[in-house]
């Protein structure tokens, strides 16, 4: 493997689960959902994830049991925000907290624990591409599946009627309700979605990625996934190149750092952050200022009888 | 033969809100072809009853036949496979999403949105409404953007089309063009059904009406039969006066002049006030017309120092330039403002009014002593404005939000007119407030410039201004016409000029 390859597949590693992560808080972003326990969902996922994977023996049960587990998370929040119409930024920050604690309950037992990393799935034919061929294609069905999200997002929200009515929601849910579309319900399915992929990115996390349990192993991967939501301003084809842009800096600069580069490390660890900060302010100045937020985000809907 | 049964018929429904009847017993027909007008005073109970028509409230009581037969609308879905249509006062659209998205949206069925757009272009050209289909919904003026749900309606080919006070954000021009619609979409067998309280317009295109007063029905008429004076007493219930005017005889000074007000909106979906220049004198009720987002939200900002002007020589109060002042200097060389919106902006919704009027009295009002609050002298002064403006609040000292609208605006504007300010400058004083109260306030602001203080009424409500101003301009695209003496002046006139005629023909152009 040449240093090229090492590099593209580590920052693929990377950047996946924030992929997953984000275009999943992005679908229900676009409902009007602000879902804050995003974290929290995640976490939950490599535990449970994890756990399931060495009690069956089964890397894909462990992921199934990734993704219930961050949709069983994502319930609560929905039970407290569309049913008791709580507020999404108090229930979103109580549902991170609440799973980061859950995760090392669950989790306890399995520390040290050790599984081999999923096995990889080789497409033929494309692996033999010189330089990235290795990296793009001898990947984990993680990767696969991210790429799947995203191109399926983008066709659901722009091409079908059903991603219409889900936008829809997300920019006037009144107006929504007034033309007769179940606004809570459609909320609710997207609430869901959101933390299926939390919890499949979480299990990427515990599964491919490190592969063991350790309690806080994402390490801020949620919050990073919520901000490349908005660094997108909603669409699903910048959340691939926020990801990736963010997954690649983090990777370069470590590499810059065994390279020797005379640069306190301090600096160089924060610079994934600086770099989305800086971009993000570009594209909202070139914007004039405007929003592209969905205009009923983080407003609650509680229809009249 | 029997007569054909009406085309719906709502019997004896009725809708409670917990301990509200927003609907008592209420009784409405609407024959075949028939363009049935709905009357009633805000709070009447008008919109709560279209709403169980168009399934999307379920009455508490009460039939529904259609065509005779009784049937139930369990979602507005079902309402539109049997052809019926609604426009709503405050439009169901997406700022964010195209025209044609927010026609599919409403279209049951999986229809492609560029199939869609197709059928739009088509509909929209048979009736003469033009649109077009790849537009953001924000772009779009007032008009355009009714235009839309109308379009929208008339593509499900409606037996039913329900029109929910469609005039009261249109030029009188564009009002023309609804009611030749209109005519149309009878001619081709549908029936409407025309919610308004503007009396004149009712008599000249409904055949008959229903007048609901409190939610219950007082009445049944033909409109062409009765006069506005009869209609207005039915609705409510006693004669209303119009305002006392006497001629304005001799202005004074002027007290607020305006001269080359140029300011760019902060929001990215307002307007921008261009070369703004004005001057209202000591004495006068000096008028702004204009259809809704022409920058009226600006100018107030501007004037009463929310937003500050580039330049302090812009306004001048009395002659100071105050341009660079904030709204506590304003306040304290006599200006007084009252916003449009009474929840939120004028008044903080789960304040008690003894906080409401040390929020707008601060400065002015002596409530604060040594950085404390005077409980005391704040509690005397809403019962002085409750007393002098007829509040009905209930308990003593109740939450804002707890207020009827036409209370609650009372409230905020006597806050401001006890005070004997030389300056008001008031932003939609009567919208969507009773006609009691809304004579009642705009008898204070003629009384109030009539004892010596310039009032700068900004409106949307031509007839409000017709009947208060002494004077009026026109604000369009963030520019004012010359102003214009409101005696002997035609309201075509004015209705032009809120279209853009007469404007600077960049102004148009951008327009268009």
């Amino acid at each position: 493997m040449t240093m090229f390859e090492a590099i593209l597949l580590t920052i693929i590693t990377a950047s996946t689960p924030l992929l997953i992560g984000a275009i999943g808080q992005l679908v229900c972003e676009r409902s009007g959902v602000l879902n804050l326990g995003m974290e929290g969902m995640m976490i939950m996922g490599a535990a449970c994830g994890f756990a399931a994977a060495i009690l069956s023996g089964n890397s894909y049960v462990g992921v199934l049991a990734a993704i219930l587990a961050g949709m069983a998370m994502s319930l609560i929040f929905a039970v407290l925000t569309l049913g008791l119409a709580a507020n999404q930024v108090a229930s979103g920050l109580a549902l991170s907290i609440f799973g980061l604690g859950l995760s090392g309950v669950i989790g306890a037992p399995f520390v040290g624990a050790k599984r081999d990393q999923m096995a990889k799935l080789d497409l033929p034919v494309l692996t033999d591409i010189p330089l990235i061929g290795k990296a793009l294609f001898g990947q984990d069905p993680f990767v696969y599946a991210s790429f799947a999200l995203v191109i399926g997002v983008w066709w659901f929200l722009a091409r079908t009627k059903s991603g219409l009515v889900l936008r829809a929601c997300g920019e006037n849910h009144a107006s929504a309700h007034a033309l007769g579309y179940p606004v809570l319900k459609i909320r609710l399915l997207a609430i869901l979605f959101g933390g299926g992929c939390a919890g499949l990115a979480g299990a990427y996390l515990s599964l491919v990625y490190t592969p063991f349990w350790s309690p806080g192993m994402t390490a801020g991967r949620g919050w990073i996934a919520l901000a490349i939501v908005v660094f997108a301003s909603w669409l699903p084809w910048r959340v691939l190149a926020g990801a990736y842009l963010f997954g690649g800096i983090t990777i370069l600069q470590l590499h810059a750092q065994g390279a020797g580069v005379k640069i306190p490390s301090q600096f160089m660890a924060a610079l994934p952050y600086l770099v989305t900060i800086l971009v993000l302010v570009i594209i909202m100045s070139r914007r004039g200022g405007q929003q592209a937020a969905p205009a009923s985000l983080g407003t609650p809907f509680v229809p009249d009888r | 033969m029997l007569p054909a049964p009406p085309l719906i018929e709502a019997r004896t429904v009725v809708k409670r809100f917990g301990a509200l009847l927003a609907n008592d017993h209420v009784d409405l027909s609407v024959a075949e072809r028939e363009v049935h007008a709905l009357l009633g005073e805000n709070g009447a109970g008008k919109s709560t009853l279209v709403k169980i028509l168009y399934g999307l409230l379920q009455p508490t009581e009460g039939t529904l036949l259609w065509q005779g037969a009784p049937f139930s609308l369990r979602n507005p879905a079902e309402a539109r496979q049997r052809g019926i249509g609604m426009v709503f006062q405050h439009f169901s659209l997406f700022d964010a999403l195209t025209v044609a998205e927010n026609v599919a949206l409403a279209l049951d069925g999986n229809e492609s949105v560029a199939r869609v757009s197709d059928r739009l272009a088509e509909v929209s050209r048979a009736y003469g409404l033009p649109l077009e289909p790849g537009r953001e919904v924000w772009r779009l003026s007032v008009g355009e953007r009714q235009r839309i749900e109308i379009v929208r309606c008339l593509m499900q080919s409606p037996r039913l089309l329900i029109l929910d006070e469609p005039t009261s954000v249109l030029t009188p021009q564009e009002c023309e063009g609804l009611f030749a619609t209109l005519e149309r979409v009878k001619a081709e067998g549908c029936a409407v059904l025309y919610i308004s309280h503007k009396l004149e317009e009712v008599r000249r295109i409904c055949e008959s009406a229903t007048i609901l007063r409190h939610g219950k029905v007082v009445g049944n008429c033909d409109p062409r039969q009765e006069s506005a004076a009869s209609l207005a007493e039915m609705m409510v219930g006693s004669k209303v006066a119009p305002a006392r005017h006497d001629r304005l005889t001799t202005a004074g000074e002027v007290r607020l002049a305006v001269t080359g007000l140029s300011l760019p909106s902060p929001d990215p979906h307002g307007t921008s006030l261009r070369e703004v220049g004005l001057e209202v004198r000591a004495g006068e009720v000096f008028g702004i017309a204009g259809v809704a987002g022409n920058g009226q939200d600006e100018l107030f900002a501007a004037l009463s120092g929310e937003m500050l002007a580039e330049a302090a020589g812009t306004i001048r109060i009395d002659g100071v330039a105050t341009g660079r002042l904030g709204i506590n200097a304003r306040r304290l060389m006599g200006g007084a403002f009252v916003p449009e919106e009474r929840l939120g902006h004028a008044a903080a919704p789960a304040f008690r009014l003894s906080d409401n009027a040390l929020a707008s009295g601060h400065a002015t009002n002596g409530f604060v002593q040594r950085g404390m609050i005077d409980r005391a002298a704040t509690r005397v002064w809403v019962e002085r404005v409750v007393k002098a403006f007829d509040v009905r609040k209930g308990p003593r000292d109740p939450e804002a939000k707890a207020l009827s609208g036409g209370n609650l605006q009372k409230f905020i504007v006597g806050r401001e007119i006890l005070r004997n300010p030389r300056l008001l400058i008031v932003s939609q004083p009567t919208w969507g407030v009773d006609a009691g109260a809304a004579s009642l306030i705009r008898q204070a602001l003629i009384d109030l410039s009539r004892s010596g203080a310039a009032v700068l009424v900004i409106s949307q409500d031509l007839d409000e201004l017709f009947e208060i101003a002494d004077r009026m301009a026109v604000i369009f695209h963030g520019r004012i016409s010359s102003p214009l003496d409101t005696e002997g002046l035609r309201r075509e006139a004015v209705g032009l000029l809120m279209g853009g005629a007469g404007f600077a023909a960049d102004a148009v152009d951008e327009a268009a």
